[in-house]
């Protein structure tokens, strides 16, 4: 019946894992004093193989696997690449940032990789429990990667906070899992879709929806959900900042496009509003809580939660146009973001001695390289064109404005106005003249390694192409948006349904 | 031929910023990259030039174009080209940049390659702003014309230049987003950024009455505020007081006027022309109290800046009195200022690297010791005050007599008391400066008269002012080509007879804003 192997459904999540164990093998059975910079390479190679495994898979036809509960679909590629990418990145960051004496150098990087496999399986998967073991592996491996400056005070500090309003957040999650199938008898996402609006139960199935819906937004930090973010960002290292501010949030906005857009399109007269409430309140208080920031990263991070209000506006929009839009605003938003936080570990340094913004001044008389990119970058958060971040925002707004939401879109509008106050002070103060001459000298200027310039021209790329020739990649997200509306036409696969079994 | 002049405007678009490019990847040693700035500028320059040679007068509408999809949904075109509006804007634009390069050529100590690298970016977005006939492209343009200038001003402005960058950028960004929302909207009635179909649509009366006035308000007040307009001038002095001396002149002004004429005018001439009272009286109280606060300033930056304000809001009067004249007035005056303002911006740079200061009141008696540059200074005073046979003359009367004839008497007598004004603070600051007896500033620092490099901007712009002052006539018609055009014809100029306009008496100069 089914063409093609289940296997090569999760092949890049294989991919992964392999590479993941082999990391953590190889890492135990290397002497001390080897340097472990050869793992991170290992994990890098793995991790480009698993990328192009996953644009591979647009060769299959779009279908599900393993009794349908994984996905290979134009949407689920969208994201695979756009996960694998961002990892990419954070670990060409990682092999030149971490210093070479660190603990746990193998486990950092078998755990970046792990991160990335439960991400993948995350935007891939088609049946709740399986959203759930992936949602776990990749935040468990996101908690410990936060934690991993351990003689810091700020980085236990981190893992704890993120761990337990993490666990507390994906509670919420399974408890709205097992409503919905309290309600409908199913944890396959087609059948609930197609069971939802005739199920006896409905209150189960809106209280069910609800607690997802609080899973998820804590994961992609709006707010209300999002208190937990900058005391992350600030304490979890530099790179990994890159990976956490980026991937897991790209993975888990797959998961909500798919929840409400696919699982419950029925319902869309209750989760479009929620949603606009959300986006309002995640870009207006994001922004108005970065413009008082002094360190770069909480700085950064109220901005990452501004930037979530940008993207769930896109859910205003109808069907594809809203789907693709999400899908490219997550696309351009991990594309600068991730590039911002290389050139903020670059000249933080891997310990942070230089976290504020003051100690951004005259970067660009330090070093001419590092203080373009950061300002680049920058220039791409504020939206400007010819950068992914105007196209990001402009399809997302022109998306809620198509979905008649145009007042979301002006208070969006209103709030990139607002937020390129504090871009422009971090841009300003790197343009700015330094106070004193010796304090130019007192400052070694960073250095770029081969790795790292390997990740930046990734990050820079990314970002304009996104914003000049953006045209490829928004065809990809809108195959991917209509591969979300309509779901394949096999989806009981055969030997296994779990909507035959019997009602408890 | 025919080729040439297809990619003549990618190639005007397009260069500056491989010049950019070039200029970042080479070694900041020496001059180099002031070099390869100054050669990429002047072959940017000469190829500007091809266009007025090229441009035919007879024929109406847009010409070297080129119109090709660049972004499918939402579907955006790569539409460029120029008509009598923009065609001598771009030369201008053109013929700045050298003289911009130039006149950093020394100031510039320290990273050299990030400040022509940016400067010549500034370049393409200017160049962008001119040539777009796509909305979508065109405000691309207009807000990437922010960056540079802002970083700009940050990295090398004097000693208050972080604050007004910020100033300047937010200024002029945040209204940029109510005119992306208006563009969007009518991009979602019609499905197409292109000008000329807008206009076209527009003039046929195909949207909704309401919201098409608010979208010409959110175009006007974005411009308003770039160009800026009496009550919306907050950034301007700070800007010309902080900036560095080669973007000051060539961002002053001309962006926000032509973008008016271009967008506000050429497309909502209805909504345009409703809204003209109000811009006539604002344009008037902003060349009076422009030119009041111009004679009052101590610090010469901040007097141009105020100057700069009672001149640009004259083109406004021009832009808003919906004459023929006085539109072709407006375009000829933003040119003329362009030139004018770029040598007083030069000259004044030359006094502040000298004596690192812009106190007026330390100055004095510099014309015996720097008799060159008195020289010039004096022209350019002349020039800028409208003495005839110099260029501002011909815009100021083309301006003042149709404001006269075809507006409102009262405001044309109100506007002219500020060219008496300008008279005065011009002539003020020249005898401050140059006359008098000698100051202690003077007589402390050795006196440097203008070197070859500055001499080499300077007279030329100082016979340009000579010859668009004497033969208005070569620039004149090719300017009114860009009114010939139907669209321009009927909708802006002649649809109403001017007369139409509230007339304005001198008793009760605020009777026409209600």
């Amino acid at each position: 019946m089914n063409p093609v192997p289940d296997i090569l459904r999760i092949l890049p999540e294989v991919i992964l894992t392999l590479t993941g164990v082999a990391v953590m093998l190889i890492d135990a059975s290397l002497p001390p004093g080897f340097p472990r910079r050869y793992l991170g390479m290992a994990a890098a190679v793995g991790t480009t193989l698993a990328l192009w495994a996953s644009v591979g898979q647009l060769y299959f036809p779009q279908g599900t696997g393993f009794f349908g509960t994984v996905e290979t679909s134009a949407f689920t590629i969208f994201f695979h690449v756009l996960i694998c990418g961002i990892v990419l990145v954070a670990l060409l960051l990682s092999l030149d940032t971490l210093p070479e004496d660190s603990h746990h150098q193998g486990e950092f990087y078998a755990l970046i990789v792990f991160g990335a496999v439960g991400m993948c399986l995350l935007t891939g998967a088609v049946e709740l429990l399986v959203v759930f073991i992936a949602l776990e592996i990749s935040s468990i491996s996101t908690y410990i990667l936060a934690g991993y400056r351990k003689n810091t005070g700020s980085g236990p500090e981190a893992a704890i906070k993120y761990f337990l309003l993490g666990s507390f957040a994906t509670a919420f999650l399974l408890y709205g899992v097992a409503l919905i199938f309290g309600a409908t008898g199913t944890t396959q996402i087609y059948e609930i879709a197609h069971l939802a609006p005739t199920a006896q139960n409905h209150s189960f199935v809106l209280a069910g929806l609800a607690l997802m819906l609080v899973g998820i937004l804590f994961k992609v930090s709006a707010a209300p959900f999002h208190v937990w973010t900058p005391d992350v960002y600030e304490g979890a290292p530099s790179p990994v900042v890159a990976l956490l501010s980026t991937a897991p949030k790209a993975a888990a906005f797959a998961l909500l496009l798919r929840v409400v857009y696919e699982m419950f399109p029925s319902l869309h007269s209750l989760w479009s509003p929620l949603l606009w409430i959300v986006a309002v309140l995640s870009m207006t208080v994001g922004n108005l809580a970065a413009l008082r920031q002094q360190n770069v990263k909480r700085m950064l991070a109220y901005s990452s939660i501004a930037h979530a209000g940008y993207l769930l506006a896109a859910f205003a929009g109808l069907g594809t146009s809203g789907i693709a839009a999400a899908s490219f605003y997550a696309a351009a938003y991990a594309a600068m973001n991730v590039g911002i936080f290389a050139v903020i570990t670059l000249v933080s340094g891997y310990d942070e001695k230089l976290p504020l913004i003051d100690d951004f001044r005259g970067l660009i008389y330090r070093s001419p390289l590092l203080g373009s990119l950061l300002i680049f970058f920058l220039v791409s958060l504020v939206g400007i064109p010819f950068t992914g971040g105007f196209f990001g925002k402009f399809y997302s707004f022109s998306a809620a404005v198509g979905g008649g939401a145009v007042w979301l879109a002006i208070i969006g509008l209103l709030n990139s106005g607002l937020a390129a106050a504090y871009y422009l002070r971090l841009a300003l103060a790197a343009a700015q003249r330094p106070e004193k001459k010796n304090a130019e000298a007192a400052i070694p200027a960073p250095q770029v390694g081969i790795a790292v310039g390997a990740a930046l021209l990734l990050a820079v790329a990314a970002t304009l192409v996104l914003g000049i020739v953006p045209n490829e990649v928004l065809r990809a997200a809108e195959a991917g948006a209509h591969t979300l509306q309509e779901p394949p036409a096999q989806v009981n696969a055969p030997g296994f349904s779990v909507a035959q079994e019997p009602k408890p | 031929m025919n080729a040439i002049n297809q990619s003549i405007l990618t190639l005007i678009l397009l260069l500056p910023l491989a010049g950019a490019v070039l200029v970042a990847l080479v070694p900041d040693r020496g001059k180099l990259p002031n070099w390869i700035a100054l050669i990429t500028a002047l072959v940017t320059f000469g190829l500007t030039l091809h266009l007025p040679a090229q441009f035919i007068l007879g024929q109406g509408g847009f010409q070297f174009v080129v119109n090709r999809a660049w972004i499918e949904s939402p579907a955006i075109f790569y539409h460029v080209g120029v008509d009598g509006l923009s065609l001598w804007l771009v030369v201008l634009t053109g013929l700045l940049a050298p003289i911009g390069v130039i006149a950093s050529w020394n100031a510039i100590q320290s990273r050299r390659k990030i400040f022509f690298s940016l400067f010549l970016i500034q370049q393409t977005a200017m160049f962008g702003v001119f040539i777009s006939l796509d909305l979508m492209l065109y405000y691309g343009f207009w807000e990437l014309s922010l960056v540079p200038m802002a970083i700009l001003i940050a990295m090398y402005g004097r000693k208050d230049g972080p604050r007004a960058a910020l100033k300047f950028f937010l200024f002029t960004f945040i209204p940029s987003a109510p005119l992306l929302v208006a563009i969007l909207w009518l991009y979602a009635q019609t499905g197409s950024f292109d000008f000329v179909t807008l206009q076209i649509l527009i003039a046929h009366g195909s949207f909704p009455a309401g919201p098409l006035c608010w979208a010409a308000l959110a175009f006007l007040f974005a411009f308003a505020v770039k160009v800026p307009v009496f009550p919306l001038h907050g950034w301007l002095s700070d800007t010309f007081s902080q900036a560095p001396v080669a973007l000051a002149m060539v961002v002053a002004g001309k962006l926000g006027l032509y973008s008016m004429l271009r967008f506000h005018v050429g497309l909502f001439p209805v909504q345009a022309r409703a809204a003209a009272p109000f811009l006539i009286a604002l344009a008037v109280i902003g060349i009076l109290y422009g030119a009041c606060l111009a004679l009052v300033q101590r610090d010469f930056w901040r007097l141009l800046a105020f100057a700069a304000l009672s001149h640009l809001s004259l083109i406004v009067l021009g832009i808003y009195g919906f004459t023929f004249t006085g539109t072709a007035g407006a375009v000829y005056q933003i040119l003329s200022h362009g030139v004018v303002d770029g040598a007083l911006f030069v000259l004044l740079g030359v006094l502040y690297d000298r004596y690192a200061t812009s106190q007026i009141a330390v100055y004095g008696g510099l014309a015996s010791k720097l008799p060159q540059a008195a020289t010039l200074f004096v022209i350019t005073s002349l020039a800028m005050i409208g003495l005839p046979m110099l260029n501002n003359f011909v815009g100021e009367f083309l301006i003042l007599s149709s404001t006269f004839t075809g507006v409102s008497r009262g405001w044309a007598i109100a506007a002219s008391l500020g060219v008496i004004l300008g008279a005065a603070y011009m002539l003020w600051l020249v005898q401050r400066l140059f006359y008098g007896p000698e100051s202690e500033l003077t007589k402390s620092r050795p006196a440097v008269d203008l070197d070859d490099r500055e001499l080499a901007v300077l007279w030329p712009l100082a016979v340009l002012m000579l010859v668009m002052g004497l033969a208005p006539s070569f620039w004149l018609p090719s300017i009114e080509q860009g009114m010939h055009t139907p669209q321009w014809k009927e909708s802006v100029v002649l649809a109403q007879p001017v007369s139409a306009l509230p007339s304005l008496s001198i008793s009760s100069p605020r009777e026409g804003q209600r």
